[in-house]
């Protein structure tokens, strides 16, 4: 059990041909792990697989589940995540996870069969132009067409995928370029090219701006989250405040005074505040999504921009920036910091500290006490991913982090059905450390049969909570607010499945709490059981996450706290009442 | 009205580049006002000409989203610099027996050529500059245009080739295809200037 393949001793490679020269592509460029699905255009592949037994390969159940464990591995190591399928219905099951890696630059590759050349336009059984499809949610993609090109093409894909902004690259194998022969060298990995160098006129004038600002604040995205430790000595330096976006959590630690929270929609108050009334924003390593500016006419209304980005493209393309630097945020930040000149701001320290002190912890029993519950109970050196929706805001606002690469989400594409197979990817990538996913009912039911996947690899270090409200809880959020609680087609729950049996399916542990009395023994069975588990934990049916900037709203708009509302109805009247709305 | 900008760009001849780049355009709400594309005096390499219309933010951001394509190995703001530009028009003009020495006058006057001769029609081939065609067209309308097909606008700087990199210039194809994938991204891409 646990191998993918036959364990007879490694049999004699004899001739190589195009899948081989895949594999030993992979191998001679440290790739230990491939998730992935097999299929008629992609066999020779996985008949090759048997040769290479040091690439391990990763059978999921479905292609999306293959693309965000890549995803996960990458997210939470830093380096290349790897995913596989067959042509036409298997390679588009990965375009979910390609979508998402390139809104969130995520290192990934995917290798993709198709029909033999020949075929190729012709409509053939399972043919799709994946390469067509995954144009605009690729940073490149290659069809190749000659075999003697594939270990090539498959380096420059790997070193396109790592290599700048990173994000995937997608390289579509034909079956009989994967069957031909090949007589080629294989290639060693490029070296990572150097960024370019910020330039000095521009790190001047943001010296000279960071110098004469009264209010300054530090916003650190996921581009920064390789750049930790000079963020941190940068920001201590000058004891300027700290904000860090939902990509960027980690980056700067939960526990230091300065740091304030998460910006945007359900960003912190603190967060939100101080983006509104600084002098001097200094972003690092983030794009400015709509869902952390609010309305961008809004958005930090007094404060001069200084936008340190590697991408070019995304300088100036949503917020006015006054000195644009162009570099690498690890030698942005520490050349800032070396030439640090701190005022001392004790005006806007105080202000900031009352804002602060704003943070409500939940005090009721809900999704927010319940998630609040398991993420205090987390180590440091703990993976959390989350799925898409309240739960993940909520985790978001109440977990904390000392460092980089311990939280794993679907920020920019916000992806249902991520949760699991990326705590897969991730716990298989650190399988010293645990693997904690908090979901929500809907999205688990998106990817749930990955927990097949943890019985197959026996892989032990996944935690797994479903936060059960019974609702599309964040859509059902949205018309609460903005549709006067028309709940049009979000109640899930007398369909949700007995979570503790379903997982017992794949004996995979399971647990639930019902209230506040039964969580804490429920967490400790569930995190000390020496299995991956799965816990669930009921909460009431209708609780918002606040605090809340409405779309159009501007960040000083915020509602901070949620409004009153009636007594908590029970299901049936739910029930009732969705039939009727 | 959205100001014109003329671009060039040095591309890989490879499948797609084509649908890449107008993909970027179309996704993006870049609008196309012309678009011609021909091989270079290098195999492997293509160039495009294309004029966008938007103001110069929008211009600047399709430069850098174009940037950031593997595929393209260079581009060329000819806004930032002299160049010279054609277009080669092709205008059938109706005539009469009354009108056709006239419309060959005019012709001549723009030293057009006549490449093709109707009993009813001429159709004249101009090359020339913005400017120049639409004068051409202006003055030809009166008679009757019946049907007009632009190639869009080429464009070259003006001087030496101080501004192509000296990769596209290694040489044949098998020396260029190297130069052109070890030469990273992101060491080719400019700097920012200020935006605003
Ligand atoms: C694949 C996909 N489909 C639809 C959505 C829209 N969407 C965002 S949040 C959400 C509700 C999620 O519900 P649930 O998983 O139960 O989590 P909760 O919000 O209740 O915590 C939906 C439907 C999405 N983000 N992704």
């Amino acid at each position: 059990m646990g191998t993918a393949h036959s364990t007879s001793p490694t049999p004699d490679r004899g001739h190589m041909n195009g899948a081989k020269a895949l594999w030993a592509t992979l191998a001679n460029h440290g790739i230990s792990t491939v998730f992935g699905y097999p299929g008629g255009a992609i066999m020779p592949v996985y008949d090759a697989l048997t040769f290479y037994p040091e690439v391990r390969h990763v059978l999921t159940r479905h292609e999306q589940g293959a693309a965000h464990a890549a995803e996960g591995w990458a997210k939470a190591t830093g380096e290349l995540g790897v995913c596989m399928a067959t042509s036409g219905p298997g390679a588009t099951n990965l375009v979910t996870g390609l979508a998402d890696a390139m809104l969130d630059s995520v290192p990934l590759l995917a290798i993709t069969g198709n029909v033999a050349s020949h075929l190729m336009g012709t409509d053939a059984f399972q043919e799709a132009d994946i390469t067509g499809i995954t144009l605009p949610i690729t940073k490149h993609n290659y069809v190749v067409r000659d075999v003697a090109e594939l270990p090539r093409i498959v380096a420059e894909a790997i070193r396109i995928a790592r290599s700048g902004r990173p994000g995937p690259v997608l390289v579509d194998i034909p079956k009989d370029i994967q069957l031909a022969a090949f007589d080629g060298e294989i290639p060693s990995p490029h070296a990572r090219p150097e960024h370019p160098a910020p330039s000095s006129e521009s790190l001047e004038r943001a010296l000279d701006l960071l110098k004469t600002a009264k209010k300054p604040v530090i916003m650190a995205g996921g581009g920064s989250l390789d750049a930790a430790a000079e963020v941190t000595a940068l920001a201590r330096a000058w004891d300027i405040p700290v904000i860090t976006t939902l990509m960027g959590l980690g980056v700067f630690p939960s526990s230091d005074p300065l740091w304030l929270g998460m910006p945007g929609m359900h960003g912190s108050v603190a967060a939100n505040r101080a983006i509104s009334e600084a002098d001097v924003l200094l972003g690092i390593g983030l794009r400015f999504d709509d869902r952390v500016t609010g309305r961008v006419n809004g958005f930090a209304p007094n404060a001069a921009i200084i936008h340190v980005e590697l991408d070019a493209a995304e300088i100036g393309k949503i917020i006015r920036t006054h000195i644009p630097v162009r570099g690498d945020a690890r030698v942005v930040a520490r050349h800032l910091a070396e030439a640090a000149d701190p005022q001392g701001h004790p005006d806007w320290h105080a202000q900031v500290a009352e804002w602060k002190a704003r943070t409500e912890t939940p005090t009721h029993w809900g999704a927010g006490a319940a998630v609040k519950a398991v993420v205090d109970r987390l180590r440091p050196d703990d993976i959390l991913s989350s799925d898409v929706g309240q739960h993940q805001m909520l985790a978001a606002q109440l977990a904390r982090f000392e460092r980089p690469r311990r939280w794993i989400n679907s920020g920019g594409l916000g992806t249902m059905g991520f949760g699991l197979p990326a705590a897969i990817g991730a716990g298989m990538a650190e399988p010293g450390v645990r693997s904690v996913v908090i979901a929500g009912d809907g999205g688990f039911q998106m990817t749930a049969q990955e927990l097949a996947t943890l019985k197959m690899y026996d892989i032990r270090n996944v935690k797994i909570c479903i936060i059960n409200n019974s609702y599309l809880g964040m859509v059902r959020q949205w018309q609460e607010l903005f549709h006067e609680k028309r709940y049009s087609e979000v109640w899930l729950g007398d369909s949700n499945p007995d979570f503790v049996k379903l997982a017992d399916a794949y004996d995979v542990p399971g647990y639930r709490a019902r209230n506040t009395e039964e969580l804490p023994g429920a967490i400790d069975a569930w995190l000390n059981d020496p299995k991956s588990a799965l816990l669930e934990i009921v909460v009431p049916h209708e609780h918002g996450v606040f605090p809340m900037v409405p779309t159009g709203a501007a960040l000083f708009e915020m509602i901070e706290t949620e409004p009153p509302r009636p007594a908590l109805q029970t299901a049936s009247e739910h029930a009732k009442e969705t039939s009727e709305a | 009205m959205t100001p014109d900008h003329l671009l060039s760009l040095l591309v890989r001849d490879e499948p797609r580049v084509l649908t890449r780049i107008t993909a970027l355009f179309g996704r993006r709400g870049y609008n196309i006002k012309s678009l011609s594309v021909g091989a270079t005096e290098h195999p492997g390499v293509s160039r495009m000409t294309i004029v966008v219309s938007g103001d110069r933010g929008v211009v600047e951001q399709a430069m850098r989203q174009l940037e950031k394509l593997h595929d393209v190995v260079k581009i060329i703001d000819h806004g930032l610099e002299k160049y010279v530009d054609r277009e080669l028009v092709l205008v059938k003009v109706a005539i009469t027996p009354e009108s056709r020495v006239e419309v060959r006058q005019i012709a001549e006057d723009f030293r057009s050529r006549i490449v093709d001769v109707g009993r009813h029609a001429l159709t004249f081939e101009v090359t020339g500059d913005e400017g120049k065609i639409t004068a051409f067209i202006e003055q030809m309308r009166p008679f009757g245009i019946l049907e007009t097909m632009r190639t869009g606008r080429i464009a070259l700087t003006r001087g030496s080739n101080a501004d192509i990199p000296t990769h596209v210039y290694a040489g044949e194809t098998q020396a260029l295809q190297p130069a052109l994938q070890v030469e990273p991204r992101e060491e080719r891409a400019r700097e920012v200037p200020n935006v605003f």
